[in-house]
């Protein structure tokens, strides 16, 4: 954080500005703090500032109030600068009672601002924490952080203490105190907050006129209170002209398909179990059934699977989604769509595992189940969107290809994608490459398993079409006629055919991006949601004169088809992955090149911080 | 008839070889379902529905080899999925008729979960299920329905389980309409077909299937001409429930809430059970009978309307189309908080 004052005039107290912050609201899981950090971020996305956040909250619905694992945060970065990930360490930690000190302290900068809320330190929630004293009173704590000791409770009551409404309720809106503050320390547009509250209390007055109350008594408090000598401006970024929006991974992938729906003019049926952190696809899809979207929450993961494939059939776009247990028990069914020729996309929202794992927290390590994980001879293609609106793009894209190609395409997203959101610039809709759907209706010279000579994909044939009856299944099958068949030579003529129609989707490929010089010391390999992080290593190695450079891979399979020229273009490799190597072993297998890998399976994002590190150790070994 | 029928004004004239498929047929030779098979390729016709509009969906077992050998849209797919198979088609393209064609260990044990969810949803499917108490494809394994104490390969000493009865499955999942018949009647089992192909939404029609090979003569209560005299109850709406033969009729009556078999001699015309198929309760009561102490009920236990899943989900999206117009993607992205950043950054 570079702290360039910047004193600006008419201002009573110093306004220092900043170039990015890292700040995150830490609570009860009943505090409020998905919301607050949510509203922080629309005031900053107003501000012009790129944001990236991350969203972190226990599994429990309403796990018990005061508790270590109760405790429920929302970090976001802000910049002035692009801004790749929502940080490593925290510029500004607030913790509305001593679980969340004590859970999240070990992030903040030492010097860092901490604001906690004193009235939440009382015996009962210090216990509750683990605390055998009060760590307020510790006067270590206030010479490591700027620390403010505010009575968020109190000041909140004494803000609404003539509103009718019980104490519960008022001290529910308490989290907008802290939103009002940190807003005022940060120098963020109340507006947005204001109007949200506006329509969100639209039918209750008093809840409106509470937290309207509350908010602008927390802001002014930073702004009158002695305790605060001075507070920053993060000015806007420079970013693409145009219209923006917040966009999180999952709404991007639910509106990715509304768009496929619209353009091919092909329903979408979607099929899913709900499964954190997938369900919300679901839910977003079912709310938009005007596109012809039609979803089904299906009496299991297999029938979900099975339901898209059966829509399919049909001649619809069949989708399903989950996480990785919930893929696990879908493989049967992808596979039929491997030997069926079918289109069907898989969204695979990636969490901690194995098995349960921990449903809440990230991953990325379904790659190798993606990849192989059915049996037998099963290809499919297999992409990853690199950030929350990136799904967006990806969504449509796996529908397009999955059509064309007549094959099951899985998406992997994780947790952090899912829920993580950024400032996206709307694209223009026309300009997405048109998705071309024909059927075949000609019975002149029909077979089901005829090839396109271009794709190698068989012909789509909606039941209905008179003329074209025809049978498909699970069984091997006669190349171009369809028909069951048993013979030896046949089957390992279709287990390659159905290898090359997945390589030939690698002409769908555009040339691989290189942030960085063509060729150099030290390439960076990554996929999916840990770009933001990996860019903001390389970035700043680069900056330090360091001849680094990084691709991020959107196709995982294929893969690119200019990869393998790329990536001995630079004397070694580094491949950081939140798993313990598992795209690794795909270069090194396919390629003979001997890149290394870099892993933490944490459930955490990778930190740009670490990656920056381990290209600095990989630099310093010499060969 | 409604949109979301499978019917056309202009269908064809066929005759049961318009339905055969150029495939050779490879059930064993005196396998029951060559009979199904044939039935169901005569009865066709009747449906008045274009070939093209017709799909049979199976899963895995012998039963499911069934599409493969129906000139129409077939899918064999994969164990035990065909029910959400055909959820996804139906949900996809309602204008078509969609047939399921499974067995006792593909419907009702692999696939029983999604047997279950078809049935409640009450999909407008119409769903063959071939009963033969034993597992024919893997050779001769007890299945869900196998009796209990069931000697097979798996079970060399006897079958620790007890069998599931699929007509009381279905009723108790809220199908709405339930039928038993037999491969051996190939009248009886044409006008089942009829009457479950016709019924608007989920039809579950249990067909007593023989294999000769791993199971042969599982049925032969009804298979053998006198035994079927005295054991088979044959359902028919109004009627009352008589059975046996002529010269020793009987009557299934209610004692207190509890079925039992009376002379028919015995019990006043106006005591007599008639047989009702819109009384769910009383077809639950009629499921659950079976030898020795009762007779064997076939036809149509249940028959209720009830509403169609793919039809209210569908109606959803047609009200939200009418309310709101079609959906507009370019508009739904600039919905809501926006902001706009210009070419000086700001």
């Amino acid at each position: 954080m570079s702290e360039a004052a910047a004193p600006v005039a008419g201002v009573r107290k110093s306004r220092k500005e900043l170039d990015r912050a890292v700040i995150r609201f830490a609570g009860d899981s009943g505090d409020g703090m998905q919301l607050t950090g949510e509203q922080f971020t629309t005031e900053s996305a107003w501000a012009g500032n790129d944001i990236a956040t991350l969203p972190n909250f226990p599994a429990e619905i309403r796990a018990p109030a005061g508790t270590l694992f109760g405790v429920s945060s929302f970090q976001l970065q802000f910049g002035s600068q692009r801004v790749y990930t929502p940080g490593d360490r925290l510029d500004c930690l607030v913790a509305m009672n001593p679980a969340a000190l004590k859970v999240h302290l070990r992030d903040l900068k030492p010097g860092g601002l901490l604001i906690v809320n004193t009235a939440a330190f009382d015996k009962r929630n210090l216990d509750k924490a683990g605390y055998a004293t009060n760590p307020l009173d510790d006067p270590a704590l206030g010479e490591r952080y700027r620390l403010h000791k505010v009575d968020m409770t109190g000041l909140t009551h004494k803000a609404i203490q003539d509103l009718d409404l019980n104490t519960k309720e008022k001290d529910r809106t308490k989290n907008f105190f802290a939103l009002g503050l940190v807003s005022w320390i940060y120098t963020r547009p109340l507006e947005p907050t204001l109007d949200w509250i506006g329509k969100k209390f639209a039918k209750n007055p008093a809840f409106a006129e509470a937290n309207t109350r509350v908010l602008k008594a927390g802001h002014a408090f930073g702004e009158t209170a002695e305790i605060f000598s001075e507070h920053y401006t993060v000015e806007p970024a420079e970013m693409a002209p145009g219209l923006y929006r917040a966009m999180t991974g999952n709404r991007a992938l639910a509106w990715g398909l509304l768009a496929a729906a619209e353009r091919s003019k092909v329903p979408v049926v979607y099929g899913a179990y709900p499964i954190t952190p997938a369900s919300s696809i679901l839910e977003e899809l079912a709310m938009h059934k005007r596109f012809r979207v039609r979803t089904i929450q299906a009496e299991d993961e297999i029938a979900a699977v099975t339901a898209a494939i059966g829509a399919s059939f049909g001649g619809a776009i069949g989708v399903t989604g989950s996480s990785g247990p919930g893929i696990a028990l879908k493989g049967e069914g992808i596979g039929l769509a491997v030997t069926a020729e079918l289109p069907l996309v898989i969204f695979n929202i990636q969490r901690a595992g194995p098995s349960t794992g921990m449903p809440t927290k990230t991953e990325q390590a379904d790659l190798m189940q993606a990849l192989y994980g059915r049996n037998s001879e099963s290809p499919v293609v297999v992409l990853a969107p690199a950030t929350p609106g990136d799904c967006f793009y990806v969504a449509y894209e796996a529908v397009r290809i999955a059509a064309k190609y007549m094959v099951p395409v899985i998406v992997l997203s994780d947790g952090f994608l899912a829920n993580g959101s950024e400032p996206w610039l709307i694209p223009d809709v026309s300009t997405l490459p048109p998705i071309d759907i024909q059927y075949r209706t000609d019975p002149e010279g029909f077979f089901a398993y005829l090839r396109d000579p271009a794709t190698l994909a068989r012909p789509w044939v909606r039941p209905g079409t008179a003329g074209l009856e025809h049978r498909i299944g699970g069984i091997e099958k006669q190349d171009v006629t369809g028909n069951i068949s048993y013979d030896p030579d046949n089957h390992d003529h279709m287990v390659r055919t159905r290898a090359e129609k997945v390589r030939r989707v690698a002409q769908e490929i555009p040339p691989t991006s290189i942030n960085g010089a063509a060729t150099g010391d030290l390439l960076v390999v990554g996929w999916g949601g840990t770009y933001g992080a990996i860019t903001a290593a390389v970035e700043r190695a680069q900056a330090e004169g360091k001849s680094v450079a990084s691709i991020h891979l959107r196709h995982l399979n294929p893969l690119p088809p200019d990869l393998g020229h790329i990536l001995r273009e630079y004397r070694k490799v580094l491949v950081p992955e939140i798993n313990s190597g598992q795209l690794v072993r795909v270069l090194r297998a396919e390629y003979l090149v001997d890149a290394v890998g870099f892993n933490r399976v944490r459930g955490l994002p990778l930190a740009s911080e670490e990656i920056f590190e381990g290209i600095n150790q990989l630099l310093g070994e010499r060969a | 008839m409604s949109a979301t029928d499978a019917g056309a004004a202009a269908t064809p004239k066929y005759t049961k070889k318009d339905f055969e498929s150029d495939q050779d047929v490879r059930w064993c030779p005196g396998c029951g379902d060559y009979a199904i098979l044939s039935a169901v390729q005569k009865t066709m016709p009747d449906l008045g529905i274009p070939r093209e509009n017709i799909v049979f969906i199976s899963g895995i077992g012998c039963s499911s080899r069934f599409p493969y050998y129906m000139n129409t849209y077939g899918f064999h797919t994969i164990h035990g999925r065909a029910p959400a198979i055909a959820t996804g088609l139906r949900l996809a393209r309602p204008e078509l008729k969609v047939f399921v064609v499974t067995g006792d260990g593909d419907g009702l044990s692999i696939g029983g979960n999604h047997m279950l969810h078809i049935l409640r949803r009450n999909v407008n499917v119409t769903i063959l299920l071939f009963n033969n108490r034993i597992y024919g494809l893997t050779k001769g394994q007890y299945s869900p329905t196998s009796e209990l104490g069931k000697v097979t390969k798996s079970t060399p000493m006897g079958s620790a389980d007890r069998p599931v009865n699929p007509l009381a499955f279905a009723l108790g999942c809220g199908a709405t309409f339930v039928g038993r018949t037999i491969d051996r009647d190939v009248r009886h089992m044409e006008e089942m077909l009829r009457r479950a192909a016709q019924h608007r939404g989920a039809a579950f029609l249990e067909i007593l299937q023989n294999c000769n090979v791993y199971n042969d003569l599982t049925w032969n209560v009804i298979y053998e001409k006198e035994s079927k005299l005295a054991h088979e109850l044959r359902l028919q709406q109004g009627k009352p429930l008589l059975f046996g033969p002529p010269d020793d009729r009987r009557a299934v009556i209610m004692d207190g809430v509890m079925p039992k078999v009376v002379p028919a001699k015995d019990v006043a015309e106006s005591a007599l059970w008639v047989h009702d198929e819109h009384n769910v309760n009383a077809a639950k009561l009629l499921a659950d009978l079976w030898v020795p102490d009762f007779p064997v009920p076939t036809g149509v236990f249940s028959a209720i309307d009830g509403p169609v899943y793919e039809d209210m989900l569908l109606a959803q999206e047609q009200r939200a189309i009418s309310e709101r117009g079609p959906g507009d993607i370019a508009k739904l992205l600039t919905s809501g908080d926006t902001w706009k950043i210009s070419s000086e950054g700001s």
